[in-house]
């Protein structure tokens, strides 16, 4: 069976526990993106088609070939936990089991609007969007963080030490040297801040995984590497300059200022002490983290985990890294 | 500045050029969804690998030059150098602050990102 058939075998199975005998799946198409998950976009036809999502760990494999991924019925849990809590986030409405043969899967409400980072910030469409989303993204992240710890599966810990050595770990791994990434690594150990509180930390809170419509921010995508954490964290991954996408004036996203960012959070209540000095280091970190993160993901072509031109090829990102490294390191970004 | 091929013509550049071309205008346009996206990636690689047979052969040879003239007493080749002077930033003996360090990174990611991503928008703020 073609991944196709496997997927329509077992969606027809999900829709009719969703919404009865009669319902049936169409329309299923796979949507590029998702690093280490299957997105398939799928309608439901019954009382007026509906549009859904199936998120999906590659193969169905049961342990994602990602490390940090938590898993896709925890990451339901999470999901429902934020969102109840206020945050926006997509509406899940069934965790795949064993008898739905799709491996671990859920299924989500497809929201409209956009994720393509490049569209949100240049189409005219998004214009007045793109006005209010750093506020918008700030007052998004503290309704996540003030997800209660009560409501929440149980989730790694992990702040900025434990990433540092997990991540220095890897780099070393791969014994290849990169004096920019061992430099960056000696700073960081003396550099990066305390935490200021422990909250759930979404973990991947970038364009890409944001969904967005001309007013604004839609939802929050992506929570495959939700953690317990440092906040500050989520505040400092947009605004990593390769989550910029070409607008480095804008360090938040490419489209916002920090100082937005902070406002919008500190606005719905977010922890007092996640300054915009504890956000700039954090963001240092975040250009270390997915440097390496770019090695990793080539690991996966190398292994014959993933044999696809795109694995191979985002080894070739790293440099990217080293050169913004570089520039904050030295004041120019 | 490129050393003509050994193998005559075409040589590698002009083969890349051809496959890239092939599937950028022909192939890509048949392509949609997750299939066009691959597609679209295949592209940017032969374009990458084309302008390392370009850029790349100078830029190692600069990159040595300045990690020679960083590491008076280190031997060896290319990974070699890299490896020393990692080494040295990981003891401290070496830091962001010592003489032609900045400028050696700086410069050797800004050539190596002209060949992998030349749009990439960080350039601009060397």
């Amino acid at each position: 069976m073609s991944d196709l058939d496997v997927i329509a075998a077992g969606l027809g199975r999900v829709v009719r526990r969703m919404a009865g005998p009669q319902a049936r799946a169409s329309a299923i198409r796979r949507l590029s993106g998702g690093a280490s998950q299957e997105i398939w976009a799928f309608d439901v036809e019954g009382h007026g088609p509906r549009g859904y999502i199936l998120r999906r760990a590659q193969g169905g494999a049961p342990h994602s070939v990602s490390a940090q991924s938590i898993g896709l019925a925890t990451e339901a849990a999470v999901i429902e936990a934020a969102g109840a809590a206020g945050a926006p986030a997509p509406r899940v409405v069934h965790v795949c089991d064993e008898e739905d043969g799709l491996g671990a899967a859920y299924v989500m409400e497809r929201l409209a609007g956009e994720t393509i980072a490049r569209k949100i910030l240049r189409d005219d469409v998004f214009a007045s969007a793109r006005a209010g989303l750093a506020r918008q993204c700030g007052g998004a992240l503290a309704r996540i963080h003030a997800t209660p710890a009560h409501t929440l599966p149980p989730l790694p810990y992990s702040d900025a030490l434990e990433q540092l050595d997990r991540y220095e770990e890897l780099y070393r791994s791969f014994d290849t040297p990169r004096p920019v990434f061992q430099l960056a690594f000696k700073h960081l150990r003396t550099h990066l801040p305390r935490p200021a509180t422990t909250t759930l930390v979404h973990g991947d809170f970038r364009l890409g995984n944001l969904m967005i419509d001309a007013t604004g921010l839609v939802a929050a995508l992506d929570w495959e590497i939700a953690h317990l954490g440092d906040p500050a964290e989520d505040l400092s991954w947009i605004c990593t300059p390769s989550w910029r996408f070409g607008q480095m004036d804008r360090p938040v996203g490419g489209f916002g200022d920090l100082e937005d960012l902070i406002d919008g959070y500190r606005d719905a209540g977010g922890h007092p002490r996640v300054t915009a000095e504890a956000v700039r280091a954090w963001t240092v970190f975040g250009s270390l983290k997915w440097g390496v993160m770019c090695l990793l993901m080539y690991r996966a072509y190398e292994f014959g985990v993933d044999r696809s031109v795109e694995r191979a090829a985002i080894g070739r990102r790293a440099s990217e890294t080293e050169l913004d490294l570089m520039l904050l390191l030295t004041g120019r970004l | 500045m490129t050393r003509p091929s050994p193998f005559g013509q075409p040589d590698a550049a002009q083969l890349l050029e051809a496959a890239a071309a092939y599937l950028e205008k022909v192939a890509l346009p048949h392509l949609e969804g997750h299939a066009a996206f691959h597609g679209k990636v295949a592209v940017n690689v032969l374009h990458i690998v084309a302008r390392e047979i370009a850029l790349g052969p100078p830029a190692a040879e600069a990159e040595r030059t300045r990690l020679e003239a960083l590491l008076p007493m280190a031997q060896g080749d290319l990974d070699a150098l890299r490896r020393r002077l990692c080494d040295l930033f990981a003891a401290g003996d070496l830091t962001l602050e010592s003489p032609g360090v900045a400028d050696h990174l700086l410069v050797t990611a800004a050539d190596r990102v002209r060949i992998e991503q030349p749009g990439y928008a960080s350039l601009k703020r060397l």
